[in-house]
């Protein structure tokens, strides 16, 4: 390299650890930057409109919560082609719970409905997990049969008739007109949210200091936090200001937006800070290494898929609860997009290599990329053929990416 | 003195083909054990049933005169021993912090780590070793053989280990890393750490052993104080399976 790339190299670096973000991240929400006002100029300024924003987040919450999951599996080496499928089944497992079983108004139907579901996603990743980690079926090939078998399992447990409408409290978790929290308490979140991050940095700042590191000046810690409040600022601006239909009310933040923003910071940190998520990396990047390590890796395969249905199930509820109906074709192709998204967010296919965060940027592209299409009126099989092209060329840069930084 | 490890009669078969053959040997505390042979005499497999990554089919294991049940590489490590394979066997997707405590991570009770204590530890133990690296936050992919070996040792000397075993610690390295970790090998038995070194060439831990133990077929043919005997002896030993006329150890 010449000097010249060194140096860009090194501010690019240095704004990045500025951020508190890795340089990959940065490049990745440069791509999203540049394809949004791409979109904005073709769609005639229709993609960076309140309305818009706001429907993307709640497209984009669905395959953000998957894609979480997602980026665990990969990391670790395995896929999961089994999540479309997944969210049909326990959709519809959960419509017949509320139509057939519990009183449709009750009170409790809502989370008892919600907890059913939960559970149906972890029995799920228990029985792909058990086959894959100790019966030794490649991960691939179960969860190509958990495609079929549960995308099935969806049509015949009620003969593929639609169930609906669905709980009016459980409809809320899908979004909605009613789905929301409103301005003022979509303010009070976005308090909060910066209050927590001014915490996160400075209890960070004062461990790293009572164990005499710094890495960091008192001014970029300030950085730090301003970027960060600023982004939560904007965002929660952006929500509030789509009106609810012939009023002047705001929406705020939906709740299912709200929930996918819960598990992308617990899956970041389960994956970045706990020991479950460190072994996944070690597990991923060399199997044989982590088992020497101490490491039990078919206990924690097992454990991977375990997170990976119990956020299938996550989604199963928010899409559920979104189309008001348990329907058995709900989620078809999911799986691709979801693959699509954590492929496109930097996570590695060969294992080792990935974050959740990256992930949620890559959902965000996608969906993006889809939503924009949409309004330019692309037709729809032209549009999965972008989007096809799209995750090739995504693969394709991250192999000249890794062997640039190797050699 | 009571033997810090023992092997008494240990047998393992890898269907029907005789690995390891009743062989008994002991290794000292603050000894330099070189255990040599050609590629399949058995030595890897007999270190790697007291590294818990084999069970033997029979005889038994004692360490500190006390039979030890050691089923998985867990069970070694809480007897305090500790293996150096010669891949190195470290996770090159992640930094030298996080290879010293893979598997043994210091986190809190809901399993979320202290980065910064693992950061201090593991920079208070490379120069405890007197060895340096450029970044302990760096992929260990990036780092050179040297380095990496020297996460390697870290990795193994942190948890207190009482038995080290290095199996052909130097093949990788050149002439001048080489001699450093000869000078750590006699760094840490000095500090009354049992040191077993495996190897297939005689010139790679002559210097370095002061006994040595030959094994062949799956037998052992003898051990030698290496003191008392040449080179050639020992590859008598390791070619013919012959014991030298004088120097029995």
């Amino acid at each position: 390299m010449n000097s010249l790339a060194v140096r860009a190299r090194t501010i690019s670096d240095r704004i990045a650890l500025a951020a508190g973000l890795d340089v990959r991240l940065l490049g990745m929400l440069s791509v999203m930057a540049a394809v949004w006002l791409a979109l904005h100029v073709l769609t005639g300024g229709l993609f960076l409109t309140p309305r818009n924003l706001f429907n993307l987040s709640l497209q984009v919450s669905v395959v953000g919560i998957i894609t979480c999951g997602m980026v665990l599996v990969i990391v670790s080496r395995h896929i999961d082609l089994s999540v479309g499928s997944q969210i049909g089944f326990i959709g519809v497992l959960g419509a017949l719970l509320q139509n057939s079983i519990l009183p449709i108004d009750g009170g409790s139907t809502w989370w008892i409905t919600s907890l059913a579901m939960l559970g149906a996603g972890l029995l799920i990743g228990l029985a792909q997990g058990l086959l894959v980690a100790y019966a030794g079926i490649p991960s691939f090939v179960v969860t190509l049969g958990g495609l079929l078998f549960f995308r099935n399992a969806a049509f015949y447990i009620n003969s593929g008739v639609t169930i609906a409408p669905l709980n009016e409290t459980f409809q809320l978790l899908g979004g909605g007109l009613d789905g929301t929290i409103g301005v003022f308490w979509s303010w009070i979140v976005c308090a909060l949210a910066i209050a927590a991050v001014a915490f996160l940095v400075w209890r960070g700042r004062q461990r790293r200091s009572a164990h005499g590191m710094t890495r960091r000046s008192p001014g970029e810690y300030a950085l730090l936090v301003l970027i960060w409040g600023l982004a939560i600022i904007g965002f929660t601006a952006v929500m509030n200001a789509y009106q609810q239909p012939k009023s002047d009310i705001g929406m705020g933040i939906p709740i299912p937006v709200l929930i996918l923003i819960g598990v992308t910071i617990i899956m970041s940190a389960v994956a970045r800070k706990h020991r479950f998520g460190r072994h996944v990396f070690a597990m991923g990047g060399n199997s044989e290494s982590a088992e020497l390590a101490g490491i039990d890796t078919r206990r924690l395969t097992v454990l991977v898929f375990v997170v990976m249905g119990l956020l299938c199930g996550l989604a199963a509820i928010v899409i559920t609860a979104r189309l008001n109906a348990g329907a058995s074709v709900t989620g078809t192709m999911t799986e691709l997009n979801v693959i699509a998204a954590a492929v496109i967010g930097g996570t590695s296919l060969a294992g080792g290599i990935g974050t959740v965060y990256g992930g949620i940027v890559g959902a965000l592209i996608m969906q993006s990329l889809e939503s924009g299409m949409i309004l330019m009126g692309v037709p729809t099989p032209l549009q999965r053929m972008v989007l096809a092209l799209v995750l090739i060329v995504a693969v394709w840069i991250d192999v000249v990416y890794r062997r640039a930084r190797r050699s | 003195m009571t033997a810090l490890v023992e092997f008494r009669d240990i047998v393992k078969t890898f269907g029907g083909v005789h690995a390891v053959q009743n062989v008994s040997l002991h290794l000292d505390e603050g000894e330099v054990l070189g255990l040599l042979g050609h590629n399949g005499a058995g030595k890897s497999t007999l270190i790697k049933i007291l590294s818990g990554v084999f069970l033997a089919d029979s005889g038994e294991i004692l360490v500190n005169g006390q039979p030890a049940a050691i089923r998985s590489t867990r069970d070694a490590k809480a007897l305090g021993i500790e293996t150096i394979y010669q891949t190195l066997a470290l996770s090159e997707n992640l930094d030298a912090i996080s290879n010293l405590f893979l598997g043994r991570e210091i986190a809190g009770p809901l399993g979320f780590m202290n980065e910064e204590a693992m950061e201090e530890a593991t920079g208070r133990t490379l120069a405890r070793l007197k060895l340096r690296l450029p970044s302990l936050t760096r992929l260990v992919e990036s780092l050179s053989g040297g380095q990496r070996q020297a996460v390697a040792i870290a990795r193994a000397i942190h948890f207190n280990a009482r038995v080290l075993i290095m199996d052909e610690p130097t093949a990788a390295l050149g002439p001048e890393e080489t001699q450093k970790v000869g000078e750590l090998i006699s760094q840490l038995a000095s500090q009354g750490i049992g040191i077993i070194l495996i190897s297939h060439d005689i010139h790679d831990i002559f210097d370095l052993a002061s006994r040595l133990a030959v094994m062949k077929n799956g037998r052992l043919v003898g051990t030698v104080t290496t003191s008392e005997v040449t080179k050639d002896d020992v590859l008598a030993m390791i070619i013919a399976g012959k014991m030298p006329q004088q120097g029995r150890g």
